[in-house]
């Protein structure tokens, strides 16, 4: 595991960190609100069945690598997910909640994009699923708007000085997918193929698509 | 609100803490009380309402709980304050009297419908007419907004230029408080490192976050 930088402060947000004790608590508050709510006739126990299912299996960042690795081989696929993403992404199959309103910006040599939400918690759910601990934390809300560079640097990205960096911070209904740059010498691939290099943290914009 | 969750900006938190193939959910609870605020939303909703209960968490607890523990304060606030449970059924889990909702819990094909169908912030009837266009210098207004708001403190009072135009989206501000959708034109505005951060700021970097037009003013606005 990646996470354990004994030099730093301890982290909630790291399950490593959570007691056992406290576990079992909210193990078992989380179950007394469960059967309260379900009692009371506020929840139906099939409908959070349902949504931990979808969310669990059904939605992650597979979806969103289609959407780009299709937009690297078809350009007029491209031109609508840059003008009007929300539709370009239904093409697909792809929308709902958190994605009603997408907007796709788009890397180039000189223009860097990275996704934020420093308010809460804000993503893009039906391409990318629920967020990676990293993106809810304090660490990251706080530095990637004020301080990228060395943010996109933990992640292995480096920039020279004379690439922009834009940092878009979801602050209200519209959810951003960045569309990677796609690496030199993938002519040959197919678009299946194509989406198999592409993964979560280039379309949240912390880091590059390499070539296999 | 001046929120601890407002953390743009903030230092010192240390580096970003990554873990390798991380799992969607670290434990069944945090499956459970994901579920329940998105099911919830059909009695505690809006989302803005949600989001707002969090933000009200002691700033201490906050900083020392993970995610889906501010979830489960959020949850436990709004059945409180609504009325949906008392602090004694929490604690005990036994059903003291029942307030009925609106309409029946929603069923799994109904949750599965609310999550492929998803909630449009946007609508056709409120305030329509964009006042400004892409390219106008705006300034994001320092207002002092006692509850809860997306106008996030590091912007407030700084100047920016209009990146793009969304059509009219539900205003956060009021939603959140049951006082109206009161729908508006929504924008993307791009902001300077150096506006931002200081005028010892040389990197080229730059910032575009969505803002409602009620947070906007033209750049010489209030000026002599």
């Amino acid at each position: 595991m990646s996470d354990h930088h004994h030099d730093s402060p301890p982290s909630p947000h790291h399950t490593s960190y959570r007691t056992r004790e406290r576990n079992k608590e909210l193990t078992q508050r989380v179950e007394r609100i469960e059967a309260l709510l379900v009692a009371k006739g506020l929840v139906a126990k099939d409908a959070l069945d349902r949504l931990v299912d979808i969310y669990e299996n059904d939605l992650g960042p597979m979806n969103g690598a289609k959407v780009v690795a299709r937009a690297w081989v078809d350009a007029d696929f491209k031109r609508r997910l840059l003008d009007n993403a929300t539709a370009a992404i239904a093409e697909l199959g792809f929308g709902g909640l958190q994605g009603e309103h997408m907007v796709v910006v788009e890397n180039t040599p000189q223009v860097h994009n990275v996704v934020v939400c420093t308010l809460c918690s804000c993503y893009p759910w039906p391409v990318l699923g629920l967020p990676p601990t990293w993106y809810k934390d304090a660490a990251y809300r706080s530095r990637v708007v004020i301080d990228p560079r060395s943010v996109l640097a933990e992640f292995g990205t480096m920039l020279d000085d004379d690439v922009e960096v834009r940092v878009w911070d979801s602050s209200a209904e519209v959810r951003y997918l960045v569309l990677p740059e796609r690496p030199a010498n993938t002519e040959h691939l197919t678009e299946r193929e194509l989406a198999e290099l592409i993964d979560r943290d280039a379309m949240i914009g912390v880091a590059r698509v390499s070539a296999p | 609100m001046n929120g601890i969750h407002d953390m743009g900006g903030m230092t010192c938190f240390g580096p970003v803490r990554r873990e390798d193939d991380e799992p969607v959910f670290h434990a069944d609870w945090e499956r459970r009380v994901f579920a329940m605020n998105l099911a919830a939303l059909a009695f505690l909703g809006p989302v803005d309402r949600a989001r707002h209960a969090i933000e009200r968490m002691d700033p201490v607890e906050y900083l020392t709980t993970s995610y889906y523990e501010h979830w489960l304060a959020g949850l436990e606030t709004l059945l409180k304050e609504l009325e949906y449970a008392t602090d004694e059924e929490i604690d005990n889990g036994k059903v003291a009297s029942v307030k009925e909702t609106p309409h029946p819990p929603p069923n799994a094909e109904m949750a599965e419908g609310l999550v492929r169908g998803g909630m449009s912030a946007t609508r056709d009837e409120g305030r329509l007419e964009p006042a400004f266009n892409v390219g106008d210098k705006v300034r994001a207004r320092n207002i002092e907004v006692k509850r809860h708001t997306r106008l996030a403190r590091y912007v407030r009072g700084k100047i920016g230029m209009i990146a793009a135009y969304h059509g009219s989206h539900v205003f956060a501000d009021t939603a959140a408080h049951d006082l109206g959708e009161n729908a508006q034109p929504l924008y993307t505005v791009r902001f300077e490192a150096r506006e931002l951060w200081g005028d010892n700021v040389e990197r080229r970097d730059c910032v575009y976050i969505d803002l409602w037009e009620d947070y906007l003013v033209t750049e010489g606005y209030g000026r002599a």
